[in-house]
């Protein structure tokens, strides 16, 4: 296949340049969200965040204050400082919102009735008058903002926004509804991967039935179950977790198990190793790739979920990291700063897991479909 | 930190609890029959017919609890009242068919059927297509494949910021590319029937990935004389392409556009923090939320509930067929 490309460098080219534009079209809205979490919060909605690398000019409105006015000699002075935020110097200033930029730092302009004003390089004003001053002005200043990043946004919503919290209740919902599962399906795999007994088949067809079953249909009935049984808060996701996640693992483990030699099981019976020996010591360390593949699945799947969460875990207390961004969302205030960072931090762990131990999910990926 | 305490505490719990019970269990059954002393024979096979279930019994109560009673539960209820507390008949059903969310549900849900496995294939098959034939495939690859790692709610915010609709300076990407275009800034999120289509581009952006991954160890597992044979005959890329690549990978493409189909058909997430069904874009999960936990009608929720299950019914009888194909 490569010698097809390599012999004609036109097409050669042509392959590179569209698989480039197809990864950038699929990682550009991830930057955007990247780069928006580092972002002012005003310049988040001042311009767009592939802005962000480049100085931009920005035009702020100002206004003379006359209660800060002086009387000098036979005038009334009133001085202060007009400077776009994040700007160190003036551009251009004006006195018209039509011409924003009419007029050079350091010019003096003529406002009639005597009076004149000033806009000074380094943002001081001048506003001179021969009489007292009882109106305020307008003042338009134009500069270059270069760009500026800043961790506010993380500093707010780690700190302020229960955020925090919901990141480590995500934890515990998450490592414990990983570990659970796994710790079942494998003893379960191995039953039926190796153990002979009668319902084995019609076990494993139920699972394969199970594998599509979607979960909505077991919400009303597990919340009712559980306020009857009296589980509730982390246990009852776990469990929830757990059983929504169990027939993906026993078919996965199940399916690796079956593949691993007979002989080393038979001979560890004949050496009169129990049952429990043989699955601890044999069959779950060679079973760690499909235990560490369906493991980063359902790590995945539980740190992401949102409807499991928020039907059994309603506790404001409790509440996990999607939850509390689907409410942000919803909420229709324009937060749009705190989103970003709790965006951010909500799919950060993923992403870790991802790109660390990415051989192993496809590797489950490729156990779970291709046939 | 105290919580860090907390969950650590929760998690050995949680953890620690489901160990004991495989070792107790087997601790049990090797005293109550030990495999030596004068009744050994017999005590195995005892403890052989019991050790099965002491292994499969935690998942099979679980699977049973939380999967298998549910379904059942639920059809109950699809037949019963508000409250579940009497029995109604096909009205919940009756009510479906003449109400218009769902209907719209059913037509936006028929569209997302048709539309993300469809594109979601296609670009993974284009992707793996690509990446497999470049030195820097495989960094390539796992960018596309990153979205699978990113939640659905992640995914709405970070969409959310590419369809954004500000007055003045566009902050949203998409609306930047239509402004500089010489186009009419829009709310993509409220456009009548195309916002369907931005709420599926996010799942087609999440899902490529998957298709890309197992297409291309399909790809990979061509044999390699039919592609040679093809290039002697004279074939161009393309015709390489379609008609010797894609037919001997047709299963693994059917089994892609599957698994993507089951997604679909449960997609709720991306619909509720997106626009929550509203402005046209109701789905069916949305809807059986929206009736199940915001108006608090059992009867109605799970009559969708069901509907759902009889979409899937058909892959799921599918798989189970081909898995008994595969023990006998």
């Amino acid at each position: 296949m490569e010698s097809m490309a390599g012999k004609r460098p036109a097409l050669s080219w042509a392959v590179n340049l569209s698989a480039a534009a197809l990864v950038l079209l699929w990682l550009i809205p991830t930057l955007g969200l990247l780069v928006t979490s580092f972002r002012d919060k005003d310049q988040i909605l001042a311009s767009g965040w592939w802005e962000a690398f480049f100085s931009s000019e920005q035009t702020e409105r100002f206004r003379t204050d006359p209660g800060a006015q002086a009387q000098v000699g036979a005038e009334w002075v009133i001085e202060g400082v007009v400077l776009p935020k994040g700007a160190d110097s003036v551009a251009a200033w004006g006195l018209k919102a039509t011409e924003p930029g009419a007029l050079a730092p350091g010019e003096t302009v003529d406002l009639g009735d005597g009076a004149s004003l000033t806009v000074n390089e380094d943002g001081s004003y001048r506003l001179v008058s021969q009489t007292e001053v009882e109106d305020d002005r307008r003042i338009f200043v134009q500069s270059e903002v270069p760009p500026s990043f800043t961790l506010d946004g993380y500093r707010r919503v780690l700190t302020g926004e229960g955020i925090d919290k919901a990141f480590f209740n995500t934890a515990t919902v998450a490592i414990p509804a990983t570990i659970i599962p796994i710790l079942m399906a494998a003893f379960a795999a191995y039953a039926l991967a190796w153990m002979e007994f009668s319902a084995r088949g019609v076990l494993i067809a139920i699972i394969v039935g199970l594998l599509v079953v979607p979960l909505q249909l077991a919400l009303i009935p597990m919340k009712i179950l559980h306020s009857n049984l009296g589980i509730s808060g982390y246990l009852g996701v776990w469990l929830a977790h757990s059983g929504f996640g169990l027939p993906l693992a026993i078919y996965l483990l199940r399916n690796y198990m079956a593949g691993l030699p007979r002989d080393i099981i038979e001979n560890a019976r004949v050496d009169g190793a129990t049952e429990f020996q043989i699955f601890f010591k044999i069959i779950l360390p060679l079973s760690f790739p499909a235990l560490a593949s369906f493991s980063i699945f359902q790590f995945l799947w539980t740190w992401n979920d949102l409807l499991v969460a928020k039907v059994f875990l309603p506790s404001k207390e409790q509440e996990v990291l999607t939850v509390g961004i689907a409410k942000m969302m919803g909420s229709k205030g324009g937060e749009w700063d705190l989103l970003a960072v709790a965006g951010f931090v909500s799919i950060v762990v993923p992403l870790i897991v991802f790109f660390s131990l990415q051989r192993f999910l496809v590797r489950g990926l490729l156990a779970g479909s291709v046939k | 930190m105290e919580q860090v305490a907390q969950a650590f505490v929760t998690i050995l719990i949680g953890v620690g609890g489901c160990a004991l019970w495989y070792w107790a269990s087997n601790t049990v059954l090797d005293t109550v029959y030990p495999a030596r002393g004068p009744n050994a024979g017999p005590n195995i096979s005892k403890a052989n017919l019991i050790r099965p279930w002491l292994f499969v019994g935690p998942a099979v109560v679980i699977l049973g609890a939380y999967l298998v009673y549910p379904v059942f539960n639920t059809l109950m209820r699809a037949f019963m009242d508000k409250t579940s507390t009497s029995f109604v008949g096909f009205s919940n059903f009756s009510w479906l068919l003449s109400d218009g969310k769902f209907h719209e549900s059913m037509l936006n849900q028929l569209i997302w059927l048709l539309v993300v496995p469809a594109l979601a294939t296609f670009f993974g098959l284009l992707a793996a297509q690509l990446t497999d034939r470049i030195r820097w495939g495989n960094f390539g690859k796992s960018l596309i494949f990153m979205p699978m790692a990113i939640s659905f709610v992640g995914a709405g915010v970070i969409w959310k910021f590419v369809y954004a609709n500000s007055d003045g300076n566009q902050i949203g990407l998409l609306n930047a590319i239509v402004q500089a275009l010489g186009g009419e800034p829009q709310h993509w999120l409220q456009l009548p029937f195309w916002n369907n289509i931005f709420l599926m581009v996010v799942l087609v952006w999440i899902q490529a990935g998957f298709a890309m991954v197992i297409l291309s160890a399909a790809l990979r597992g061509i044999p390699e004389d039919t592609i040679e044979a093809a290039i002697i005959d004279g074939a161009n890329p393309f015709q390489i392409f379609f008609k010797i690549k894609v037919p001997q990978i047709a299963g693994t493409i059917g089994v892609v556009w599957t698994t993507i189909t089951i997604t679909v058909l449960k997609v709720f997430d991306i619909v509720y923090v997106m626009t929550n069904g509203e402005w046209g874009t109701q789905v069916l999960a949305n809807m059986m939320y929206d009736l199940l936990f915001d108006q608090s009608d059992y009867g109605r929720g799970s009559a969708v509930a069901i509907v759902i299950m009889i979409l899937v019914l058909p892959i799921m009888w599918w798989n189970v067929r081909n898995a008994r194909k595969e023990l006998r």
